[in-house]
């Protein structure tokens, strides 16, 4: 029997638990259930039998834990094979008719994916692609990842899967008591990941008794279009006489899973502390509820590790501004491997209300591959909002869409069939909502009915490649109005041909309609809200402009979608200081000192720095700026520091105030040669995730005019080396927070003395000390931020 | 069955600003360093998901805990007369290090301030654990690895035992360093006396310890 026609018109009845019932034969705590396939093969087959026997569907093998982290090449298959093979055994004796599958169950690593642990991505993807392997290679009818906590390890689990074999697969995860996977994902950005990269059943098992998991399983069965999974614990552990008992009876149970595949939820069994008489009750429950057809919901979503963004009613609004084009300071920034600038860009976008952010980075001489793939994998690790991959290389595209964590969207196809070829490949394997511009070989058609039909052939492709028509926005090109008349007009129309006659979003970058016309924000706005009532779904465009939140706002407000008005009441409230977000009243007392830019540092005034330092700009040269003000004030604060009359947190107010001002210094002296000092690089080691000291060594170094080149956490000694060796850096610090960790410092150290014997040293950390530094060959232990700064100095002025 | 894994939820009670200003590094309050912590503050809020998983395990004397060993005069001097342990890891969750890492990159001090909220968080979790399970037991002072001359190495047995991984989603890395990164495991002696559990920092060498209590 085919399972993925069964599953269309039957329930799927799973199995129950494993580790509860091996516990009972006498597994202890701390040794692997895997390893019992092999020493205690009876024992799993008869729990197996016993599940069949009682209606069990699909039994999972009982491999959760096994993966090369835990066990050797060897032992690995060793336990698959044997895995496999009793599961067969119990299906070969089971007497009951049911159709019988047998499941691969993955389960997770245990290990945390970077940038939160050391696991990386790709990593990840192989250890689950090697179980997935053996798997098939022993003969499994299908694959069952389960307990998944965090979104990102699930996509590596499924890509690893699917890269090794066709067979369906079920993925499962375990939802926090807040409704959230433990690293943050709702149901909805995982329904949105793991129908976009075809999983064949999405669900929910573990954590806790049905009860308590129905509120998730509700939501999977609102947003999703294929089959929903729901395997919960018989409810929570409680310790009773010291004894542990988990509070639902297996007629609770039955009850309450069956009133969830009553909702529609098609493949049920249990997990913790479920047995066999779970299962029973269940499928004894459940059997004859009749299953509905399996419809599509049709919806438009992208999501992050955290959200899904639905494309409804409500506007979309894409944030522009990371993107070089026409921007000074951004292509130097890009130029200069300045990833922080593009995160600020990000976060202030998010500040004034963009729902999704545009990441663009693509300048002609720069390693677009390397760089979008940073800026994906370091944005995504400080905001939440979903990512629009917008790039014209294919290899950076899909290096971008593998690592992203959730459903991105794509920017963009088009109806060039060279195009469709790229792209379309890579949506189908990574999942993502891809904007379609409506322009082929021949050009962009003039009239709207043409778009219209580049549209049509662009859908009938895509769905030849199986990709349907909910994960395709189309951009039907606003074009300038001021070389033609009818240019406004007609891709107005557009957008109402496209969502009318085709059921489909739209998008528009709105800002080129004003090309060439003087006070174009107004132009722009009003066009906006013109395409909006022409039913326009998302415009990509510039958040910090205020014409086009008042559109928008004033928009979703009219057409009855702003419950109160509240987000217009509240946008409105935030008007006056829309422009000048950072800015902050002062407080009297403080005004006297604070008039002065030193004197603002000093007192660790931020906003009040930037805005003194931009009228001095006026006034002054901006080397003289930092000179006669920025340093003294930070020598101040700094030998404040060290003569312990100003603590920790002050010395970082000032600095950051100080950055401040250097930004706005840079602003306007952007493109100019900078007289830097010398350059200094920094890491923290490998194996060590700790980088709060690090980033305030960065900031205080990068005040003092260092160029500093970051290279993170975790940073393994071969790339610090060869970092120091390209720049010829003559300054290198490392820093290390865990005993386990300093061998890695040590090893560093020891490898920059014989490549970069110029390279001095400087090391820190809180498990360091002076001894510990001299015994592992540094030239300097700095016991703090402070300290680096003064042998930074000291050390550039060759006094050596 | 003692061997079953139990996991537990925290409200917690408000933060002490005291002592998130000494995990700072700030020997006095300033108004403008109590500003930045009461928006770190802000910012934590609700973000926080405080868990616990513990077990309960018989305790042989002499490091050996039955099903595991473990080799350190400290933890043996601590447990002492002791028949039972409970061994527990906590976590505040991972949306702590996601806004350390987030404002790291844009301002270190804030990432100074969301590090010392979470080790004040976490001290807290530990405490209100520990206050719930007093409850029933009488208790001897926590015990983690890297305390004393308990190797940090045990952090795998540990993990090995309670899989917070999937429990509580707490893991922990090729160099021993957990994440989320505000966490802890540690061993409590379940005694047959009741005990003194006075916060000191009675048993750590390090005298210099710029975080030392005054005992």
């Amino acid at each position: 029997m085919n399972l993925r026609e069964y599953i269309k018109t039957n329930t799927l009845f799973l199995d129950g638990g494993m580790g509860t019932l091996l516990q009972k034969e006498g597994l202890k705590p701390g040794e692997h259930p895997e390893g019992w396939n092999i020493t205690h093969p009876d024992v799993i087959i008869a729990i197996h039998k016993a599940y069949f026997d009682n209606g069990s569907n699909i039994v999972n093998t009982n491999t959760f834990g096994a993966n090369s982290l835990k066990f050797s090449k060897k032992e690995l298959e060793r336990i698959i094979e044997a895995a496999v093979s009793n599961a067969k055994k119990a299906r070969e004796e089971s007497a009951n008719e049911n159709p019988k599958w047998i499941a691969l169950d993955i389960g997770p690593s245990g290990k945390m994916l970077a940038p939160y642990g050391d696991f990386k991505f790709e990593e990840a993807v192989s250890l689950f692609k090697e179980i997935a392997l053996l798997g098939v290679k022993y003969g499994v009818d299908l694959v069952f990842i389960e307990t998944m906590n965090d979104s990102l390890e699930t996509k590596a689990a499924l890509l690893g899967v699917k890269e090794a074999c066709d067979l369906p697969v079920f993925v499962s995860n375990a939802y926090s008591e807040d409704g959230h996977l433990m690293t943050g994902a709702d149901p909805l950005s995982m329904i949105a990941l793991l129908e976009g990269m075809g999983a064949d059943a999405i669900g929910m098992n573990c954590s806790f008794g049905p009860k308590e998991l129905k509120p998730v399983c509700e939501e999977y069965l609102k947003y999703a279009s294929v089959p929903v999974i729901l395997k919960p614990n018989a409810g929570i552990p409680k310790s009773e006489n010291g004894k542990a008992v988990y509070d639902v009876s297996p007629e609770e149970f039955a009850d309450l899973v069956a009133e969830l595949i009553k909702k529609g939820v098609r493949c049920a069994g249990g997990c913790c502390g479920t047995t066999p008489d779970y299962i029973k009750a269940l499928y004894n429950k459940a059997k004859d509820i009749p299953q509905k057809p399996l419809t599509d919901k049709g919806l438009t979503v992208v999501s992050s590790y955290s959200h899904g963004v639905l494309f409804d009613k409500m506007p979309v609004l894409i944030g522009e501004r990371i993107n070089p084009t026409g921007k000074k300071r951004f292509k130097e920034a890009l130029r200069g491997n300045d990833i922080n600038y593009i995160l600020k860009e990000g976060l202030a976008q998010q500040e004034k209300g963009a729902h999704i952010l545009d990441v663009n980075v693509g300048l002609p001489e720069i390693d677009e591959v390397t760089v979008l793939y940073n800026a994906v994998f370091e944005l995504q690790s400080v905001t939440d909002l979903p990512l629009q991959l917008d790039t014209t290389n294919p290899v950076a595209m899909e290096k971008a869409l593998r690592i992203y964590n959730g459903k991105a969207m794509i920017n963009s196809v088009n109806g060039k069939e060279e195009s469709m070829k790229e792209i379309f490949p890579l949506q189908k394997k990574y999942g993502g909502l891809v904007v379609a511009l409506t322009l082929d070989e021949n050009g962009i058609p003039e009239k709207a009915e043409g778009r219209v039909e580049i549209a049509r052939k662009i859908l009938k492709k895509a769905s030849e490649y199986g990709i349907d028509k909910k994960d395709i926005i189309f951009d039907p090109l606003a074009l300038t109005v001021s070389s033609d008349n009818s240019a406004a007009k007609e891709t107005l129309k557009a957008v109402k041909l496209i969502k009318e006659e085709l059921g489909c979003h739209t998008l528009l970058g709105v800002s080129n309609v004003s090309f060439g016309l003087p006070e174009r924000e107004i132009i722009n706005s009003n066009f906006f809200t013109m395409a909006l009532s022409s039913g326009l779904s998302s415009a990509i465009m510039n958040p910090y402009s205020y014409e086009m939140l008042k559109a928008y706002y004033s928009f979703v407000a009219l057409s009855g979608m702003d419950e109160n008005c509240a987000d217009y009441i509240a946008f409105t409230s935030a008007l006056p200081t829309l422009s000048y977000g950072d800015e902050k009243e002062v407080k009297k007392d403080d005004k006297m000192e604070t008039e002065t830019l030193k004197g603002a540092i000093v007192k660790g005034l931020k906003d009040k720095a930037g805005k003194l330092c931009c009228e001095l700009l006026g006034e002054k040269e901006p080397l003289k700026i930092v000179n006669e003000d920025i340093i003294p004030a930070l020598d101040i604060v700094g030998s404040g520091f060290e003569k312990k009359e100003v603590y920790l947190p002050q010395l970082l107010m000032s600095a950051e105030s100080a950055k401040a001002a250097f930004e706005k210094i840079k602003e306007a002296s952007a493109g100019e040669k900078k007289g830097d000092k010398s350059t200094f690089v920094i890491a923290t080691v490998k194996g060590d995730i700790h980088d709060i000291g690090k980033n305030i060594v960065k900031l205080l170094l990068e005040n003092y005019g260092f160029n500093v080149i970051d290279l993170g956490k975790d940073v393994p000694p071969e790339v610090i080396v060869n970092k120091v060796l390209e720049l010829n850096a003559p300054l290198c610090g490392l820093s290390a927070l865990m005993t386990t960790t300093v061998p890695a410092m040590a090893e560093t150290v020891r490898l920059l003395k014989e490549k970069a014997p110029w390279c001095k040293t400087v090391v820190g950390g809180a498990v360091l000390t002076e001894e510990y530094a001299k015994m592992i060959g540094a030239d300097k232990y700095a016991k703090d931020a402070m300290e680096t700064v003064r042998y930074a100095d000291f050390s550039s002025n060759g006094e050596f | 069955m003692e061997n079953e894994i139990f996991i537990k939820t925290f409200e917690l009670c408000e933060p002490d600003k005291k002592e998130i200003l000494r995990y700072m590094g700030a020997k006095e309050q300033s108004r403008e360093v109590l500003s930045v912590i009461n928006e770190a503050l802000l910012l934590t809020r609700g973000r926080l998901s405080p868990r616990v998983c513990y077990m309960i395990l018989p305790y042989l004397e002499n490091g050996d805990f039955s099903c595991f060993k473990l080799s350190s005069k400290k933890l043996e001097e601590n447990l002492k007369g002791c028949r039972q342990v409970i061994l527990f890891a906590a976590t505040v969750g991972s949306e702590l290090d996601r806004l350390t890492v987030k404002y790291g990159k844009i301002s270190p001090l804030t990432a100074l301030a969301l590090q010392a909220i979470g080790a004040e968080r976490i001290e807290a979790l530990c405490d209100a654990f520990v206050y719930e399970m007093k409850k029933q037991y009488n208790l001897r002072p926590r015990f983690s690895p890297g305390y004393g001359d308990l190797a940090l190495e045990s952090q795998q047995t540990l993990f090995d035992i309670l899989r917070p991984q999937t429990k509580i989603g707490l893991t922990l890395n090729s160099s021993l360093v957990m994440s989320p990164s505000k966490s802890v495991t540690a061993i409590i002696g379940i005694s047959d006396e009741p005990c003194s559990d006075k916060k000191n920092c009675g048993h750590c060498n390090k005298k210099d310890c710029e975080y030392r209590r005054e005992l």
